[in-house]
């Protein structure tokens, strides 16, 4: 990415944050803290969830054979079946059938499926008026705007915009001013527009190929309506929705709406095997309606391919066909809580999995445009119904297109800086970041002139113009001395022969080259608790190249972590690690480049350190050889941290030290590892951080000790508060100087 | 056992701002009458001894159904551990009379309130595989997209549940 574009990428953002970012925070952020308390009351939660993942799996597995058990199914039930190839040709078909009921009015109910075919503009090219009857999607039709959300598409707007809106299109008698006004309106304007209707117009979030029926799960009304209201129904449908049986249903019906929305269940789930066998309101007004009429309707089902078959052949994009679009990686997701679907989305879908959808539907230039979102946070993994690995998608694609990228003309005063195993072409600003360890440990050799040079004006003005490194943002200072160096030289306290156990630190490059402190911390604290030290010569996790979509590389780094490693773990030896976001690799991202033995063996063989602090506390250790927090404590967890579940250790080992704690419920803290050093998401990055930034400052945490688990965050929180933070080790550290 | 079912029914619908009156066969029309707010659309019940108030339009026009302030239905089953009642699409109408009416009377057998999602979806697995049409309705229609809460967006603004004891 040139200077210029990440100009353009930064003044874009600061638009959104400034017009939209209000308004999709709270929506969004409302719709997020629904889910949690919606899922918390679900007992069966899990269990859904794996049924809801093993039934996507065997659909899109069978999905020839589901397509040829419906197309049976919904022509024996007297309704006819297209499957188009792509947009062009499902618009094709509805065009005709459209045309061939002489429809002046087609009314619509939401579908996303028909956002991706733009069918709307056909039908308009043939003259035919269509209304969207969701009154989400009825806004956006006036402002002539885009979703920002795949379930609240005007989530962007607020009331007082929606009025003004409305008061231009419409000049209404009355003042419209309460939300109530403002849906009466729309309401009583579209109820004509569905009265003329000759066509409706509905997607399908299921389709059940044993019965030829589609569920569609909504609130307002409006589906009901669009179906009930006219004679011919064409349902659009994208060929992953079918899934076997009727039964498979029940665990999505639990799911959906508790993921997406926070609510137990929609107002309506219509599950209909049309053509549907409500009397025709389509008659003279002042006729009765006649049971006899039902059998005048008809029904198309549109199932669009467009790109999916070739998804379902892709080991990697798979997945994202399990999907079943209920908009929870997109409230769980920081950044989109910011800037919403019209930065964090490409031509239709938006969100985490989007960049899945835009790849495959849209092609990679549309994922291009906001993959770089995702900053592999994992805070959508596990609030994902269908357990899609949504942060794995988005490093896939971005490897993707790496590759894809022109020859760059840096390449070869580059390529010594980073050694990493990518093609030439990459941009130069992902290859900084992924070669993050060189860099620490030429910056570490050559300290402290590193940091006064890195520190110069000049040079933060190169490095921002040439790769993009926000001068707003202070570098990580290197340290001559690291951490191995300095435990080589000290040596281990406590022998293996008097040890209770014995523990490899891992010694990631930001605590070797740059904080070495609180390593140093973590060997006094496990060396309180009557543990035998050791600190190998082990590289880099893998995880900056990771993020950078770097995935050969992040690859063949594994595999020497792995190969530095296995013998300790085979001599009984605890991998013990400081940085989540390090651990995070070996417990999850590990799965997906290493052979699934070595996997298993590092994943159940390694431990947060303040995990592994909390095991020797439970069987046993003295924790008065630690030293107790002095103050109370505001604790800042990492999100990759939290996703595996291990904040909760060191919450309990504050709380056993008789220390009182709170702890940030924000998502993430906006820097992400590399992510808001980029110039181009440097205002982005604040303004997440700005949620944490009020927590931490209100008045039942500012005066307390600032404790974060993560690197980044603990940069963040330096930039965001007056105070800086510690790591959870560092003040247990006995050997601490206070 | 029966009874914990309607509790469950009964305090889920509280939920959705739902009342659920309990009544028996003989004393139903009286019940409905009451709830009723004219103009009135309705299709016959199908409950032995139940008829409905002689002020409910069973055979309405387009028109007349737009116009209803209150449509009363029976439900093919209920849902209790989610407070919804399954809306049968047939012929006779039971579809747009409850869906276009200001406020929705739904009227459910005691026998066929169901416990949960999963003998909902058992029971619904045969009935669409035979072609019926069901709307599995919790609460009043409702939207956000205008900025806040607004119940009756499309469809209705109240909804009444009405449980025949006896039946």
């Amino acid at each position: 990415m040139s200077s210029d574009s990440r100009e353009a990428k930064a003044t874009r953002i600061r638009h959104l944050l400034r017009t939209e970012g209000d308004a999709v925070q709270r929506n969004t952020q409302t719709f997020n803290q629904g889910r949690y308390d919606a899922v918390a009351e679900l007992e069966a939660y899990e269990e859904y969830r794996d049924q809801a993942r093993s039934i996507k799996e065997r659909a899109i597995e069978i999905l020839p054979e589901l397509v040829d058990e419906v197309t049976a199914a919904v022509e024996e039930n007297g309704g006819t079946v297209y499957l188009a190839d792509d947009a062009a040709d499902a618009n094709r078909y509805i065009q005709e059938v459209v045309a061939d009921a002489e429809a002046e009015t087609v009314v619509k109910s939401k579908s996303m499926t028909t956002e991706e075919l733009e069918v709307n503009h056909a039908l308009e090219a043939d003259g035919v008026d269509v209304w969207e009857t969701d009154l989400g999607e009825f806004v956006l039709q006036l402002a002539d705007e885009a979703p920002s959300h795949i379930v609240a598409p005007a989530i962007h707007k607020s009331r007082e915009g929606i009025a003004e809106l409305f008061r231009e299109q419409f000049d209404p008698d009355e003042r419209l001013e309460t939300a109530e006004d403002l849906t009466m309106f729309a309401r009583e304007f579209l109820g004509e527009r569905i009265r003329e209707a000759d066509v409706g117009m509905t997607g399908a979030n299921f389709v059940t190929a044993d019965s030829g029926s589609i569920a569609l799960v909504t609130s307002e009304g409006n589906a009901r309506k669009t179906v009930t209201a006219t004679d011919t129904q064409i349902a659009v449908a994208g060929v992953e929705k079918i899934v076997p049986s009727v039964e498979d249903l029940h665990p999505f019906v639990e799911l959906i709406g508790k993921s997406g929305t926070g609510q137990d269940i929609t107002s309506y789930v219509s599950l209909l095997t049309p053509p549907v066998d409500a009397p025709s309101l389509d008659r003279d007004p002042d006729t009765p309606l006649a049971p006899e009429t039902a059998n005048d309707r008809e029904f198309h089902l549109v199932l669009v391919d467009n790109g999916r078959t070739e998804m379902r052949e892709d080991d990697q994009l798979r997945e994202t066909l399990y999907c079943i679009r209920c908009s929870a990686c997109a409230n769980s997701c920081a950044n989109f809580q910011s800037v919403g679907g019209h930065a964090f989305g490409g031509e239709t879908y938006s969100g985490g999995i989007a960049t899945g959808w835009e790849a495959g539907v849209h092609g990679y230039d549309s994922a291009a445009e906001f993959n770089d979102l995702c900053t592999g946070c994992t805070r959508c993994v596990n609030a994902c119904p269908v357990k899609i690995d949504i942060p794995w998608i988005n490093n896939v694609v971005r490897d993707r297109l790496n590759r894809g990228a022109d020859e760059g003309r840096f390449e070869f005063v580059y390529d010594e800086l980073v050694p990493d195993e990518e093609p030439g072409g990459i941009d130069l600003q992902k290859r900084l970041f992924g070669n993050y360890e060189t860099l620490a440990k030429l910056g570490s050799a050559t300290a402290p002139v590193s940091n006064w040079v890195g520190e110069l004006a000049p040079v933060r003005s190169l490095l921002e113009r040439v790769v993009g490194i926000d001068e707003r943002r202070s570098l990580p200072e290197f340290q001559r001395e690291t951490l191995r160096g300095w435990y080589r030289a000290r040596g281990p306290r406590v022998s293996a022969a008097d040890a209770d156990r014995e523990v490899v630190l891992y010694p990631d490059a930001y605590t070797n080259y740059v904080d070495a402190d609180r390593g140093k911390a973590a060997v006094r604290v496990l060396e309180a608790l009557n543990v035998h030290v050791r600190i190998p010569s082990v590289g880099e996790s893998g995880r900056a190249p990771l993020s950078q979509g770097m995935i050969d590389t992040a690859d063949e780094q594994a595999s020497q972590v792995y190969g530095a490693l296995a013998e300790h773990i085979d001599a009984g030896r605890d991998v013990v690690v400081i940085e989540p976001s390090d651990l995070a690799m070996f417990q999850r991202e590990y799965e997906k480049l290493l052979p699934e033995r070595s996997f298993e063996r590092l994943r159940d063989g390694s431990y947060e350190i303040l995990e592994y602090v909390y095991g020797c506390l439970e069987n046993g250790a003295d924790p008065t050889t630690l030293r107790a927090p002095e103050r109370p404590i505001a604790y800042h967890a990492h999100c990759q941290q939290r996703t595996l579940g291990l904040e909760r250790y060191t919450t309990a080992v504050f709380g056993e030290l008789g220390c009182d704690v709170i702890e940030s419920d924000v998502e993430c803290c906006g820097m992400a590892g590399s992510f808001g050093y980029k110039s181009q998401y440097y205002e982005l990055s604040m303004d997440v951080g700005d949620r944490l930034r009020d927590q931490f400052t209100s008045p039942t945490a500012q005066d307390r000790l600032v404790v974060a688990s993560g690197t980044s965050c603990e940069e963040q929180l330096g930039a965001l508060l007056e105070r800086d933070a510690a790591h959870p080790v560092e003040v247990l550290d006995p050997g601490r100087r206070s | 056992m029966e009874s914990d079912v309607i509790g469950t029914f009964e305090s889920a619908l509280q939920e959705v701002d739902v009342r659920l009156e309990r009544t028996t066969a003989a004393d139903a029309r009286g019940v409905l009458t009451d709830l009723l707010e004219p103009p009135a659309v309705g299709v016959p019940l199908p409950f032995d001894g139940v008829s409905l108030p002689e002020a409910v339009e069973t055979e309405p026009t387009p028109d007349e159904l737009e116009a209803a302030t209150t449509g009363i239905t029976a439900v093919e089953f209920a849902v209790a551990d989610y407070g919804s009642v399954a809306i049968r699409s047939s012929p006779v109408g039971e579809e747009p009379i409850s869906l276009y009416a200001d406020v929705h009377v739904a009227v459910v057998a005691a026998s066929d309130v169901l416990p949960d999602m999963k003998a909902t979806f058992e029971r619904l697995g045969d009935d669409a595989r035979n072609g019926a049409d069901t709307v599995l309705a919790t609460g009043p229609s409702a939207t956000a997209d205008m900025g806040a809460l607004v119940t009756g967006a499309h469809g209705p603004k109240a909804v009444h549940a009405v449980v025949i004891e006896d039946r």
